[in-house]
């Protein structure tokens, strides 16, 4: 289905492992932003995890296995984008499952897979007409985190922040360390735990955090990380993926 | 001759003024981890003050320099440069050893880090030195020279202000470009008052004013000067050297020896390379446009000249850098030792240079150390960065950092250095979300305790499996809206 744009309007969504345990929330709002839309949407069932932990922890073999799975399930024959709520998985299937899946059955598959793939925030920016239709308004001062992996491999800056500035209301502030790394980087943030909080805290610490109310990312991983140390500091201000503030701003 | 060496002018330093370097050996390296050093800087507020200091400056100096400069399409060039140079490197370091031995340089070729301390130490003896001074090398670090020096009774004075810092403290760099940038200027203030018997004023001027002092003594009773090298410039043979203190021209222009010690991998082809490559060096090193000093040294003095060395030994390391040629991580020899990298590294930023635990820290140190001294002394380290790519994105010869750190967590697994516990979790886990159904279970579970053990949606400490985590965080588990 496509609009008269041209653009896609019927979209699948893989949730991703965080979206399916700890961020089921993301994945709800995610939905709802798109049925506001009118754009349909579908979650493709067996989707698993994208393989990340595993591959960016140097286990090419589990990761296959894992990503396998999760490749079956998202190569149905469509020609549909395959929407994800997080920077991070998007950029492994689009960039890194080439690699992963080099040399075995599946390459043309992740290939297929890959091409399909978008960023959440860069498939909305593609939408901000109709978005701001829906006159969504919040009144809150904003500030956005880049996730490392959307900012550097998948090069996505302006998306989310085009996105934000469609809502009525919203005050983004850049923050000064908005590029720096928030320290969860998967794994380490277990292996490292004393270092990855401190690189939290380098983020918290910024001054601009004062003026803001809410911390806004593409990320669920970074939110994990920033939400619970801001939870454990008790810092007031709230981290909430960027699909669940749209969301909020379109009730 | 009545005058005797040691009244030349300056004023000399008292024995024992310098503390004996700390080095850390094999044993040290591959029995602490990366953790318990890191905890080490961390729990010291202001050595980490300083560092995120340090290099937020240095980073926001580079970037500054580079403004209205099509500064991608040089660091292309660059690479390109650093690329073909290292594909050739044994053909242009025979041309540069040509060259070099031509002008009269003595070149010697040091396969690893002892044949290297034996070198300069035989040619100390063979030239009766009893005294050196020497400027800032990393090479010299990498092959723990100043200790091995010493052991045969030399004394060494590091001329760098930073390195004489470290020296006089006993520490280690901790940094390639700012040794001392661990350091804060009071801690320095009291350690030369010490040195000097009496409270210095608390300025710059001041402290630098003592550390000349006491250095123009040493320079003017030395014997040699050894010396590291930023490039080998094959078409010439030529050892360049940039400083910003005038010590490394003095190193290497007024003893009557010259040591360089300089990794093979510096080599340049040709002295045309460097209108590309040294202001990357500088802009990405110091943010200058070029430094106070640039040394190009070609040979001993020759008999028209009326100064430099009578002798000039280039010892070339190797030291595990021709073993990575033509292999998978060849591009770590691309390295122009800039520290751009661990200027913008987020965890160097927390936790400095010695948290790597050997010569170089930040991310080459992370891919540099398990190459050079092998995965049981460093393969940890290539986890102990987020993946980030902040480093990618600033190399001034476009290492691909990220890449290489993630092939090391490749080669660690296949090479076994895993510990069993994280291989049979991941085979677990492996297992189980390969399968969509099983997945499905396990999801559901986890959510499922998630939920039971968690309080108003926060896991706050202690949860079996995740203390690690929930130490110095919560877990938010959140309720669902409906
Ligand atoms: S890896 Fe690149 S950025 Fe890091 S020190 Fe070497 S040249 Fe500089």
């Amino acid at each position: 289905m496509t609009d008269d744009a041209g653009v896609s309007t019927a979209v699948q969504l893989f949730p991703t492992c965080l979206g399916d345990v700890l961020a089921r929330q993301t994945v709800d709002d995610t939905e709802r932003v798109l049925t506001a839309l009118g754009i349909s949407h579908s979650r493709p069932s067996g989707t698993t995890c994208c393989g990340q932990p595993a591959f960016n922890s140097g286990h090419d073999h589990p990761a296959r296995a894992v990503a396998k799975a999760t490749l079956r399930a998202l190569d149905d024959g469509s020609d549909e984008p395959i929407l994800v709520p997080s920077g991070s998985c998007t950029s492994m299937v689009r960039l890194h499952w080439r690699e992963l899946f080099h040399g075995t059955p599946e390459a043309e598959g992740a290939l297929r897979v890959a091409r399909r793939v978008r960023e959440l925030s860069s498939y909305l920016a593609e939408h901000t007409e109709a978005l701001r239709a829906l006159k969504p308004t919040l009144a809150v001062r904003v500030g956005y985190h880049d996730s490392c992996h959307m900012l550097r491999e998948l090069r996505i800056k302006e998306a989310p922040r085009q996105v934000l500035a469609t809502i009525a209301g919203v005050e983004l502030i850049e923050l000064a360390s908005s590029e720096r790394c928030c320290g969860f980087g998967g794994t380490f943030s277990g292996r490292y735990p004393e270092v990855s909080v401190a690189m939290a805290d380098a983020k918290i610490d910024d001054l601009e955090f004062a003026k803001i109310d809410v911390l806004v990312s593409s990320d669920p991983g970074c939110l994990m990380q920033l939400a619970g140390r801001m939870s454990r500091q008790e810092t007031p201000v709230r981290a909430v993926h960027l699909a669940t503030l749209l969301c909020e701003a379109l009730a | 001759m009545s005058a005797t060496r040691e009244d030349v002018g300056g004023t000399p330093l008292p024995p024992g003024w310098a503390q004996p370097a700390h080095q850390p050996d094999a044993f040290e390296i591959s029995t602490t981890t990366f953790e318990q050093r890191a905890t080490e800087t961390m729990a010291r507020p202001f050595a980490r003050r300083a560092i995120a200091n340090a290099t937020d400056h240095a980073a926001a100096l580079t970037t500054a320099r580079f403004v209205g400069i099509d500064h991608d399409a040089l660091r292309d060039k660059a690479r390109q440069i650093r690329a073909h140079a290292i594909a050739n490197l044994p053909d242009y370091l025979d041309q540069w050893i040509d060259a070099a031995e031509a002008h009269g340089t003595i070149v010697h070729y040091a396969a690893d880090e002892s044949e290297a301390r034996r070198i300069v130490a035989q040619i100390c003896r063979d030239e009766a030195v009893t005294r050196v001074v020497k400027s800032k090398s990393m090479a010299s670090e990498e092959v723990s020279l100043n200790s091995a020096l010493e052991a045969i009774g030399i004394d060494i004075y590091e001329t760098d202000l930073g390195e004489f810092v470290v020296q006089a403290m006993g520490d280690r760099p901790g940094h390639v470009i700012a040794p001392i940038l661990h350091r804060t200027k009071d801690e320095v203030h009291a350690l030369f008052s010490t040195m000097a018997g009496r409270e210095l004023p608390n300025e710059a001027e001041a402290l630098t004013a003592f550390a000349r002092d006491r250095l123009r003594h040493a320079f003017l009773t030395a014997d040699a000067g050894i010396s590291g090298g930023n490039f080998l410039i094959a078409e010439t043979g030529e050892v360049l050297l940039v400083t910003n203190e005038g010590n490394g021209r003095l190193t290497t222009a007024l003893p009557k020896i010259h040591i360089a010690l300089v990794g093979i991998e510096k080599i340049v082809p040709r002295r045309r390379d460097l209108a590309v490559l040294l202001p990357l060096l500088t802009g990405h090193g110091t943010g200058q446009q070029i430094t106070t000093y640039v040394t190009m040294v070609a040979g001993p003095r020759r008999e028209q000249e009326p100064d430099g060395p009578e002798r000039m030994h280039v010892v070339l390391l190797d030291a595990g850098r021709s073993a990575l040629l033509g292999g998978e991580f060849e591009e770590a020899l691309h390295c122009i030792r800039c520290g751009a990298c661990q200027n913008v590294c987020p965890v160097y930023r927390q936790v400095g240079g010695h948290a790597y635990g050997w010569v170089y820290g930040g991310p080459i140190g992370a891919v540099l150390t398990p190459l050079f001294r092998g995965q049981v002394e460093g393969g940890e380290l290539a986890h102990a960065t987020t993946l980030c790519g902040a480093c990618d994105d600033v190399c001034p010869v476009k290492i691909p950092l990220h890449d290489l750190l993630l092939g090391l967590r490749r080669r660690r697994d296949e090479e076994g250095c895993v510990p069993r516990s994280e291989q049979l979790a991941f085979a677990l886990w492996g297992q189980v979300w390969s399968r969509p159904l099983l997945y499905r279970a396990s999801t559901a579970v986890a959510r499922g305790s998630l939920r039971v053990i968690a309080r108003d949606g926060v896991l706050s400490a202690k949860a079996p499996l995740l203390r690690r985590w929930t130490a110095g965080r919560d877990l938010v588990v959140g309720r669902r809206r409906s």
